[in-house]
């Protein structure tokens, strides 16, 4: 065999792009370091301090039920747009109108100042003051979850639509039930549409969660901001919320690519070993 | 088995089915063949009433497929009744329709399980039999997309016969094989045939036709032109329109 001995083709313009990204990181890395304002050693006194950690905890308490919540009514309201009863379909198309054609910032408001439009909330046995149903953290749930709910409708549909309509034939011709159809067979399969839009959701939700901030819900943004807003170390406290949060979602999103790998059973097997793409390394076409 | 008289079927304006009178007996293998689009593949859809028919009667077993008759009048039955119809009549289609996120085996012991309430391991005995019935025993773990076309497809004849039906429904089931997976399919079906299931095929595959089948009827555009014995049918057409289509493929 005769060895391919070959020059490699020059890339100048990769070199000087690679040199330029190595200098601005330099001088950022440089500058983040020396300047004292960043107050370092706040940062690091404060991201285990106690009043962080608790709000930490109640933005993942947030984060979890609301999107649990968000994707069972999803899935309801989802089935319900494509249910052939036209009431229930439209029912479920107004849904998503109102809860994804208005700002959840507003739709937390709403939930927080519910107190005065019902004063009292009575659902048949239960009687309560609205001003005690509805603490902050319950309006914070509530604004979260039904508009996340409408987001996840559109995805679910989206899944469900991405199944062959001969899986639920073959289903139905089996004897098994519409309900039972939907969700040994349909959602399943569905799940392999539904899981990466939904794992995003989950990222933004854990950031969308800090909305709550302005109806005083102590999350990890609110606790932060209560704490500079005594020391006045806005920087530092600002910098360990940017921590937590990209600390989260480093965590999210390993566990998303687990989730979407589980749900690619028995389907595009192949691209199981899939590597990130890279743009087309254009010199080979010449 | 099948008792069909006038059925009527209509999707919209289009008359697809137009009085159909056809009977299928205990028993017996029927094969349905026409031209495409006269209405084959919408009658095996109407016999385990995944469509509903606009008119005639339609019974399996003696039971109206979809309605039940109370003091003299037709009453629509509810789902699960359907379902529980249904159950009772296997289906094979064309492209298989494999559930996609499971293996052969939990294909075939999905309806069992879920339907009949089958304990586990008698549906997992009777699945790995059924699959090794079908020549399959070393692939009971293999997803659909690790399988040909004749293997899924005898994957899918051995989910239908896990319901253990009295009627099995095939839809041109060798129609997307390649020509050498054609005959695996076509010997699972023949041995089900010489084991006395009553079958009713919609085929292209003449020969089979031939050499399987007790009755086999011409459809052209939503009627049933003639039927008969197959050497009768196939070798003596009486009508015109039957003697020009068996020309086409023959
Ligand atoms: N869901 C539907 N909506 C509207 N028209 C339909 C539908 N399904 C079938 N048809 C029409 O009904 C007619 C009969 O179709 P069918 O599939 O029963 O024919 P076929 O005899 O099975 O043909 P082939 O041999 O091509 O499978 C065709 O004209 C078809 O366009
Ligand atoms: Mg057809």
């Amino acid at each position: 065999m005769q060895p391919i001995d070959a020059v490699p083709v020059r890339r100048p313009g990769r070199w000087i792009a690679a040199l330029a990204v190595a200098l601005l990181a330099a001088a950022v890395v440089r500058s983040v370091a020396t300047n004292p304002r960043f107050q370092w050693d706040v940062v690091g006194e404060m991201l285990f301090s106690d009043r962080i950690l608790h709000g930490l905890v109640l933005t993942l308490e947030l984060t979890v039920i609301a999107m649990v919540a968000g994707v069972a009514l999803g899935i309801l309201v989802a089935v319900a747009r494509m249910s052939p009863n036209k009431l229930l379909a439209g029912a479920g198309a107004f849904y998503v109108w109102l809860f994804r054609g208005t700002p959840v910032l507003v739709q937390l408001l709403f939930w927080n100042f519910i107190a005065a439009l019902y004063p009292t909330i009575e659902l048949g046995p239960i009687h309560a003051d609205a001003n005690t149903l509805i603490t902050p953290f319950m309006a914070s749930l509530l604004g979260l979850a039904l508009n996340q709910a409408a987001y996840m409708a559109e995805i679910v549909r989206a899944g469900i639509l991405s199944v062959p309509e001969g899986q639920a034939e073959a289903a139905s011709a089996l004897g098994l039930s519409r309900a039972q159809t939907l969700r040994r067979i349909v959602l399943p399969q569905a799940m392999r549409v539904i899981v990466p839009p939904t794992g995003n959701e989950t990222i933004s939700m854990l950031k969308t969660t800090s909305l709550v901030s302005v109806i005083a819900s102590s999350d990890l943004l609110y606790s932060a901001q209560l704490i500079y807003s005594q020391s006045f170390q806005q920087i530092p406290l600002l910098i360990v919320v940017c921590i937590w949060y990209l600390a989260i979602t480093t965590l999210l999103s390993l566990g998303q690519s687990m989730l979407e790998r589980r749900y690619g059973r028995g389907v595009a097997r192949a691209r199981r070993e899939t590597k990130p793409m890279r743009l087309p390394n254009l010199a080979v076409a010449r | 088995m099948i008792v069909a008289t006038g059925v009527h079927k209509r999707y919209g304006t289009l008359d697809v089915l137009k009085g159909i009178d056809l009977t299928v007996q205990r028993g017996e293998v029927t094969c349905l063949i026409g031209p495409s689009g006269s209405g084959k593949s919408t009658f095996l859809r109407c016999v385990n009433r995944l469509e509903r028919i606009q008119g005639g009667r339609l019974a399996v077993d003696g039971e109206l497929m979809g309605y039940k008759t109370k003091r003299g009048r037709l009453h629509e039955l509810r789902e699960d009744e359907i379902a529980a119809q249904r159950a009772q009549i296997g289906m094979v289609f064309q492209h298989f329709h494999l559930f996609a996120h499971m293996t052969a085996l939990e294909n075939v012991v999905e309806a069992p399980l879920r339907v009949r309430k089958v304990k586990r391991e008698d549906a997992v005995a009777q699945g790995t039999a059924l699959l090794a019935r079908v020549g399959l025993e070393d692939k009971l773990d293999a997803y659909p997309s690790q399988l040909s076309g004749g293997q899924q497809q005898r994957v899918a004849i051995a989910r239908a016969l896990a319901m253990e039906p009295k009627l099995m429904l095939f839809d041109e089931p060798t129609s997307a094989l390649d020509p050498e997976t054609v005959g695996e399919v076509l010997d699972v079906i023949r041995d089900l045939a010489a084991d006395g299931m009553t079958m009713l095929v919609v085929t292209h595959e003449m020969g089979f036709a031939r050499e399987v089948a007790d009755t086999v009827v011409f459809m052209d555009e939503g009627r049933v032109i003639e039927s008969g014995p197959p050497d009768e049918l196939l070798e003596r057409p009486a009508h015109p329109r039957t003697r020009e289509f068996l020309a086409r493929v023959l």
